[in-house]
């Protein structure tokens, strides 16, 4: 009978994800429980529990490149139905910033480029202004006039308003960012 | 530990002091009703939302925590939005399990850390209001109004919190003591899509409508949302033929009582509600009492 074998870096990769995430990859018998709960899933071209097979396996280089990683939105629905308690979103945050670290291939660079808006919004303000995030989004997709008709509506309503809501000591926000390293 | 503090801290978060303004100002009218005053803390941040935790989670920590340390003492810290909340209580959780930590931003902040800071969502509150028989002459406004109860993410969490309290069927509790009849359906904890609305808004507006039709599919005239991501989400995705009034939680709470509902809040929906307010003989105020000077 044939089998597969991991490759020799597995049990590093293994290692430094458990580390990192403070989750248990042993711990998953791959019963598909967050696969069949998670609302993405049909989306992602990998499964959730197939992340963790990779990573069980060693394959990081596939891990790091797939959508999976970036359309899961942390919803935590997983571990909700995960019957061993394996922080699988946890896993998720991981692998997004060691591809981030390693400049892996971005399989979802439209996401990266929100979550960057969104960090870039709080850096500047403390606080997240929607109107800009958008904006900077759009620009960064080169994509300006889908959505526009409701941008337009949510102006209308003033749901997305004009000024942005501020922190007033801007020096303490910026000191955790240069806590918290450089950013993607 | 039932009794009701009259004065609490309150953070705010980013959603209900921008996109939600109608959340923010339902729920301050409702608790000033009970005489329960918020005080936000004083130059509060954003908590690191979903994506800060996607890119760095050392920054993730470092916000929520600027906004724990900020907290005053003394008082318990009520929290609105699901997300902020678990993005706070994460970060205590972090910090209370690690003295090295804890140095770490007491240095930073120059200020002592407070392990013993009370966070409580605006649910457990209810609960609170609810058991000390506040509720109990409200049954009559919302009687027979059909709810879909809409958690969204809210009842998940990673198994390192599976500990803490559960929210589950809070809202349908909280709506049966004030008369409204919950209906029972498949969505309730279905994830609305969050940010991918903005960046993938196919998957999100597949999530959303699935949901919506969900909703009308079980017999319900309207959905309440504990989360305001949840809310707009659902009304900026959904199809024009899977429309029905989504309320934020507060504003359901708000219309229970006589004259504290303001037309403020809901016309600044995109689904309007008002026929249905209408036809439930739930007219909201021309000018509803402004508590602290909001609602501008």
């Amino acid at each position: 009978m044939k089998s597969i074998t991991p490759n020799k870096t597995a049990r590093d990769f293994v290692a430094q994800v458990e580390e990192l995430s403070h989750a248990s990859l042993s711990r998953c018998w791959h019963c598909l429980c967050c696969s069949g709960g998670c609302p993405f899933s049909e989306d992602m071209d990998y499964l959730p529990n197939a992340v963790i097979r990779m990573i069980q396996l060693g394959l990081k280089e596939q891990a790091l490149n797939c959508s999976t990683i970036w359309l899961c939105v942390g919803c935590n629905t997983c571990s909700m139905e995960c019957p061993n308690s394996v922080d699988i979103a946890a896993i998720m945050d991981v692998l997004r910033q060691m591809a981030l670290l390693e400049n892996a291939q971005i399989s979802e660079p439209g996401v990266l480029s929100f979550h960057n808006a969104v960090v870039d919004s709080i850096s500047r303000y403390g606080r997240t202004h929607k109107l800009e995030i958008m904006m900077r989004y759009k620009l960064s997709e080169k994509d300006l006039f889908s959505d526009i008709d409701l941008g337009l509506k949510m102006l209308s309503k003033r749901k997305l308003g004009l000024l942005p809501s501020k922190v007033k000591d801007k020096k303490s926000i910026q000191s955790l960012f240069e806590m918290a390293g450089d950013l993607s | 530990m039932n009794q009701i503090e009259s004065q609490l801290s309150y953070f705010p978060g980013c959603s209900l002091a921008t996109t939600a303004k109608e959340n923010n100002a339902s729920l301050k009218s409702f608790l000033n009703h009970f005489d329960i005053g918020l005080t936000e803390i004083n130059d509060w941040n954003c908590c690191g939302s979903s994506s800060t935790h996607s890119v760095n989670s050392k920054l993730a920590l470092s916000l929520a925590a600027r906004n724990l340390f900020l907290a005053p003492a003394n008082q318990s810290l009520l929290i609105a939005c699901p997300g902020c909340f678990l993005h706070l209580r994460h970060a205590r959780m972090e910090l209370n399990g690690s003295k090295e930590k804890q140095s770490k931003y007491e240095k930073h902040f120059d200020r002592p850390y407070n392990q013993n800071l009370e966070l409580i969502h605006f649910f457990e509150l209810l609960v609170k209001m609810s058991k000390n028989g506040l509720f109990k002459d409200l049954t009559g406004r919302l009687k027979g109004l059909k709810i879909a109860p809409y958690y969204g993410c809210m009842l998940a969490r990673p198994p390192s919190m599976n500990q803490e309290k559960n929210h589950y069927g809070l809202i349908e509790k909280t709506m049966s003591s004030l008369g409204g009849e919950s209906i029972q359906w498949p969505y309730l904890s279905s994830c609305c899509g969050t940010f991918l609305s903005v960046s993938r808004p196919k998957i999100a507006q597949k999530l959303v409508n699935r949901i919506m039709k969900g909703a009308i599919n079980s017999g319900a005239e309207c959905i309440v949302t504990a989360c305001a991501m949840c809310h707009l989400n659902l009304e900026i995705r959904c199809k024009p033929e899977n429309r029905l009034p989504i309320f934020h939680f507060s504003e359901l709470l708000s219309l229970a009582l006589e004259k504290k509902a303001s037309r403020n809040w809901f016309n600044r929906h995109l689904i309007n509600p008002k026929p249905l307010l209408e036809q439930r003989k739930l007219i909201p105020c021309q000018k509803a009492a402004k508590v602290n000077g909001f609602f501008k």
